[in-house]
């Protein structure tokens, strides 16, 4: 199991190599650089463009860039600075990572605090209007986008006023006593929150439903019952403990789904997260920060995959790893 | 001794595995109504010039952020209008987009009227739209945008778009990876390892993160017709990864099958065992995946043009109408620029997903051995 774990964390090393590389190489394809971005600003001249451009290093082949950008991440894990905002990549990432896994965390109580008590729901009662209802509720669900269902959003607390419409504080949250800042980052959080959440909901329902209805065939459950149990004990007592182990696994493999759903949710509700970030890193040409993010981004996706892998290993003793 | 009569099998009549997939589609109403939808949507989007009132660049300079015309049946004389007629609007109040409605005058809704100039198809040249009200009255079914174009208009017009692109960026996509699953699976050795690592690669970046990269290598503002290849380019190039996996575990099972070996056998180069023995058996698969993966590259494009690198203004897409509904103005005064292209996007999106689940249930051999599921 060691050996695997530590197999595992090398193969990301080469994963991670090869992804900076191509994403370096997209943005070399891409036409202009930073400075483009800054010469539109008709105040700057032509000299202190060129000044800019040697002081950043983008005068200089694209491969000898990209061999000190390695040097530095091997030598001193520096990701470099944004352009931009005249900051270490590393820093700035950090911040937008905690912003979109507090989002990520945020959805996921959303999706699993309804999808397992709706499953279960449906399933000890199957074919009865309330599983047809929450059938037709999922399909619903599912043919709605986070870009739509969060407009939607964004116009219910626009036009009633309940919740904020973007952002993440408000303007006088330095003056809050801790127990404010709580409850203003809550009402920030609520609305992108209830999206990023509710899109995979409809599938995690189906799936709880499906498998405590596999798992209620078994023979283990007719014994359970022939011994006189409750139906509520044998449902919630001796189903549903081997019926929700196969959605631990997904949980972290939909990791990689809530860090890349999250992006667009980020910018439609002004949330400082990696997506947006991002985004506007892209838009600005800010080269080491969009490298820096893509880099984070695949890095948490594939980290939720293997802990997914490991997580199925402890949860089904019949597959072992070597 | 009577023996019990043998199991009738010659009764049906042979059934071809179009027939027995057909029989099967045929149960399933909610895939039929999501096929019918869609038929419905791709053939108002061929015909969108002459379908829609106005065409999609037009502009009102004078009704501009207009809401939706209330159509009414019988007018003040009491005479009743079969296809229905509107009262002209006058803005009231421009702070709060009130319009008041003209009731001494009736605007009535014609059928084949003459409007803009538009090509249909690429060949046929008209003037003629299905409906419309006489100039200088303006018809706005479903509101206007805040430069005063028809949203309808709009819709119509970007349906092409917004359909079409997920589709072509589909189909070359599937073709990429049909071809390196198999010839990964088929051929092994180092380029498979090759294939398989590059797979690995672009299915480690998050989806979203990695087609806004990819977007960022073609120039922004680009022609409308520049912009949709580079948008099938960017989708072809992240899709195939997945389905090249899938179809290499295929492949690798069924080039142990007989059948291949003897392909072999008669001196077939590899490349034809792959694509006349191998990849069909591979299809029904990629049909229902194929069906099934449409809706993500469908709002692939709304997504790009929603952060304004996709379909650039003043051409339309369902994604860049949805930019315009963004604005706090639109959302708390005009809920129709979100609501008609978001209805347009939830239709095409729940018809595909219905139309996937009937071809996922007709398609598996085992229901259709076993007749009824």
């Amino acid at each position: 199991m060691r050996t695997y774990v530590l197999r595992r964390l090398l193969q990301v090393i080469p994963l991670l190599l090869g992804i900076s590389f191509v994403t370096f190489v997209l943005l070399q394809l891409a036409p202009g650089d930073y400075i483009n971005t800054v010469a539109e600003n008709p105040m700057i001249s032509a000299e202190r463009l060129d000044a800019m451009r040697r002081e950043f290093g983008l005068d200089r082949p694209w491969y000898v860039q990209y061999g000190l950008y390695l040097k530095n991440i091997f030598l001193h894990f520096d990701f470099g600075e944004s352009f931009a905002r005249h900051q270490k990549v590393f820093v700035i990432l950090r911040e937008g990572l905690l912003n979109t896994l507090l989002l990520a965390l945020a959805a996921a109580v959303v999706t699993w605090g309804l999808a397992i008590p709706l499953g279960v729901w449906a399933a000890v009662r199957q074919y009865s209007w309330l599983d047809k209802g929450l059938t037709v509720f999922g399909v619903i669900g599912l043919s709605i986008p986070e870009v739509l269902s969060g407009l939607l959003l964004l116009m219910l607390a626009a036009r009633t006023g309940w919740l904020p419409v973007g952002g993440m504080h408000s303007l006088d949250y330095d003056q809050m006593d801790w127990v404010g800042k709580g409850i203003d980052l809550a009402r920030h959080l609520a609305l992108p929150a209830l999206v990023v959440g509710l899109t995979p909901l409809a599938g995690r329902m189906r799936q709880m439903r499906g498998n405590l209805l596999d798992v209620l065939r078994l023979d283990y459950v007719t014994t359970a019952r022939a011994k006189g149990l409750s139906e509520n004990v044998v449902v919630f007592k001796h189903a549903l403990r081997n019926a929700i182990n196969p959605l631990i696994t997904l949980f972290g493999y939909t990791l990689g789904s809530l860090v890349s759903g999250a992006l667009i949710v980020e910018i439609i509700f002004a949330w400082p997260g990696l997506g947006r970030i991002t985004y506007d890193a892209l838009n600005a040409r800010d080269q080491y920060l969009v490298l820096g993010s893509v880099l984070m981004a695949s890095f948490v996706l594939v980290l939720g995959n293997l802990v997914a892998d490991l997580l199925l290993a402890i949860a089904d003793p019949r597959i072992a790893y070597d | 001794m009577t023996e019990p009569a043998p199991a009738t099998v010659d009764a049906l009549p042979p059934q071809s595995p179009w027939r027995l997939f057909w029989r099967q589609f045929r149960r399933s109403h909610l895939a039929l109504a999501g096929g019918a939808l869609l038929a419905l949507f791709y053939t108002a989007a061929l015909f969108a010039p002459f379908l829609a009132p106005y065409g999609q660049e037009s502009m009102d300079r004078e009704r501009f952020f207009h809401p939706p015309h209330h159509v009414r049946w019988i007018d003040t004389a009491g005479r009743f209008h079969p296809l229905g007629f509107i009262h002209p609007t006058r803005l009231v109040d421009l702070a709060t987009l009130t319009w008041e409605e003209d009731r001494s005058q009736a605007v009535p809704i014609r059928l084949f009227v003459r409007g803009e100039r538009y090509r249909m198809l690429g060949l046929v040249r008209s003037d003629l739209h299905l409906f419309g009200v006489d100039p200088p009255y303006r018809l706005f079914l479903l509101g206007a945008d805040p430069s005063g174009r028809d949203v309808l208009s709009r819709v119509l017009y970007g349906s092409q778009v917004s359909l079409t692109v997920g589709l072509v960026g589909l189909a070359i996509s599937f073709t990429i990876g049909l071809l390196l699953g198999g010839i990964s699976g088929y051929l092994g050795g180092w380029i498979d390892t090759l294939i398989m690592r590059s797979t690995e690669l672009l299915l480690s970046i998050p989806g979203l993160y990695l087609i806004i990269a990819l977007r960022q290598v073609f120039p922004i503002t680009l022609p409308s017709q520049q912009v949709y290849l580079a948008i099938v380019v960017v989708l072809a190039f992240i899709g195939w990864a997945g389905l090249a996996r899938i179809i290499r575990g295929m492949v690798l099972s069924i080039r142990r099958q007989e059948y291949v070996a003897a392909a072999e056998a008669l001196g077939m180069s590899r490349l034809r065992v792959i694509a006349r023995h191998i990849l069909p058996n591979t299809l029904s698969f990629v049909i229902v995946a194929a069906t099934i993966t449409i809706p993500s590259y469908i709002l692939a494009e709304i997504v790009l043009s929603f952060l304004g690198v996709g379909v650039q203004e003043p051409a339309a897409s369902w994604g860049n109408m949805l930019k315009q509904a963004q604005s706090p103005a639109a959302m708390r005064t005009m809920p129709w620029l979100l609501f008609v292209p978001g209805t347009a996007i939830f239709l095409t999106v729940m018809a595909f997903n219905f139309l996937g689940d009937g071809l996922r249930d007709a398609l598996d051999p085992r229901k259709v051995m076993g007749g009824k599921s």
